[in-house]
């Protein structure tokens, strides 16, 4: 069965993850409307601003579908914005924002800093053959600190970069950027699954 | 090797932050409180500066870079990436306002040219450079300067989009030519736009631009950022469209909606509604030749 992902498309991204995810032979969705998650085998939450990702998301009404479709069986990755977006904490929350609450991590937005601190390293991350990763790390988050059950997948500088736990993954870099596959196909063939 | 040490400024955290902007709208803003009302609205940028263009118009004289303070106060007031303006050419307002702190620098024909040769050598900085485009000679000369991000000039402080779609129809007409060029053509095709021939060679082989390219300069409604995206534009930049407006916050949120649903008539139908006063608009043929603003850059 060709699996179904679905990429949130409100802002950001999107487009990257969806030419990465169709190279793996998956097809895809541009998920702009609640309705669109119908039938997805798992979901891409893309790089972006994550308050205006999830103005967007409140406005158009996603969270509690995501979080039901979630519940239901659908994967779900968050990069960078995403992993934000997915965390049951955020630990410089603004007043008016809100998390799907998912996945037992706590994310700090912007932690590096501002633009001039964005950076690329190279990452070593379990589960993928084949040497490090190149992480492009854009005034990225870091996971602060992951509950128990919450898989630790890679670190940079002594924080979590990438973590994953049941059907969840976060990634606080942008493969996408990359052209590397190698954490698009451990998301298809791990995390969204048979 | 592992190279796990940070590298920053490289050309992937330059461009990449433009493509974390995508669909999405960036706003001109000139007080933090504007900026709040921006961020809160959904933008995924502000632009900070002292006056939005449609006031520079109005003023007239030399607009430079605007005053640290206020940009200061912006960048304190939100946590999305606060963009600044600085002079064509003017390379020391560009290293002040990376020594600011702002996440992007624009090398902006609103403000009043430095330099009426030189545009500002990108390269050297590590915060990453947007300029403005007329048609794909001009933006692949600046991307060759080094700039991470194209804007479509548009003419600023109108209110009128015709000059925006004139530039995305050139850029995306030009590319369309360049693609069904055999290869000894594109020495010729070089010449003629006067952009590397590398680049050239690139958007050939590509059919795109090889950095983002938002739309500026005239979007003053929701219909007018949606019209912007279907003609192949990544975001839309709205400068004085919003706080020239009757209902500032409305109209912002309504252009964000319309950007990301911007092939949906039904969506953008319904954000439409009851926005308030339009900012009024300005005929380009009633600007003098001297005064508009896309003539600037070289």
């Amino acid at each position: 069965m060709t699996k179904r992902i679905g990429v949130l498309a409100l802002q950001g991204a999107f487009r990257e993850h969806m030419i990465s995810v169709e190279a793996l032979g998956a097809t895809t969705v541009a998920v702009r409307l609640p309705e669109q998650l119908e039938g997805l085998d798992g979901l891409i939450i893309p790089g972006g601003e994550s308050t205006a990702i999830g103005k967007l998301m409140t406005t158009y009404r996603f969270y509690e579908p995501i979080i039901h479709r979630h519940a239901v069986g659908m994967a779900v990755w968050g990069t960078c914005a995403g992993a934000i977006l997915i965390a049951r904490e955020i630990a410089d929350c603004l007043v008016d924002q809100r998390s799907l609450e998912l996945m037992d991590i706590n994310v700090r937005r912007n932690a590096y800093g501002r633009q001039a601190a964005s950076f690329e390293a190279d990452l070593d991350v379990a589960h993928i053959a084949g040497g490090d990763f190149r992480g492009v790390f854009i005034r990225a988050p870091w996971i602060e600190s992951v509950g128990e059950g919450v898989e630790v997948l890679a670190r940079h500088g002594g924080h979590i970069a990438a973590a994953r736990q049941g059907r969840l993954m976060a990634t606080t870099f942008h493969p996408e950027l990359t052209g590397d596959p190698r954490i698009h196909r451990l998301f298809l063939e791990e995390i969204v699954g048979e | 090797m592992s190279d796990t040490t940070n590298q920053t400024g490289t050309p992937r955290v330059k461009t990449g932050l433009a493509e974390m902007l995508k669909g999405g709208v960036i706003m001109d803003v000139v007080t933090a409180e504007q900026a709040k009302i921006a961020e809160d609205a959904g933008a995924v940028a502000v632009m900070s500066l002292e006056r939005v263009p449609a006031d520079i118009r109005a003023a007239g004289g030399v607009a430079r870079m605007a005053d640290p303070t206020i940009v200061e106060s912006i960048v304190a007031a939100v946590s999305i990436p606060v963009m600044a303006k600085c002079r064509i050419g003017h390379f020391v307002e560009a290293q002040i306002l990376q020594s600011l702190g702002v996440d992007y620098i624009d090398e902006s024909e609103v403000l009043t040219p430095a330099d009426e040769e030189h545009h500002v050598d990108k390269w050297r900085f590590t915060v990453p450079f947007v300029c403005g485009c007329r048609n794909l000679g001009e933006a692949l000369r600046r991307i060759g300067e080094g700039a991470s991000m194209v804007r479509t000039k548009g003419e600023p402080g109108t209110g009128n989009v015709v000059e925006a779609v004139r530039h995305i129809r050139a850029v995306s007409d030009e590319i369309a030519w360049l693609k069904g060029l055999r290869g000894e053509q594109l020495y010729a095709a070089a010449k003629d736009l006067q952009a590397p021939y590398d680049l050239v060679k690139w958007v050939a082989d590509n059919g795109k631009l090889p950095v983002v390219n938002f739309s500026a300069g005239g979007i003053a409604t929701p219909a007018d950022a949606a019209l912007m995206m279907q003609l192949g534009c990544d975001g839309v930049f709205v400068g004085s469209g919003i706080f020239k407006s009757g209902d500032p916050a409305k109209r912002a949120k309504a252009i964000v909606e319309a950007t990301t649903h911007f092939e949906d008539a039904d969506i953008i139908a319904r954000v439409s509604r009851n926005l308030g006063e339009a900012m009024v608009g300005i005929n380009i043929s009633d600007i003098p030749d001297s005064e508009r603003m896309q003539e600037r850059g070289w």
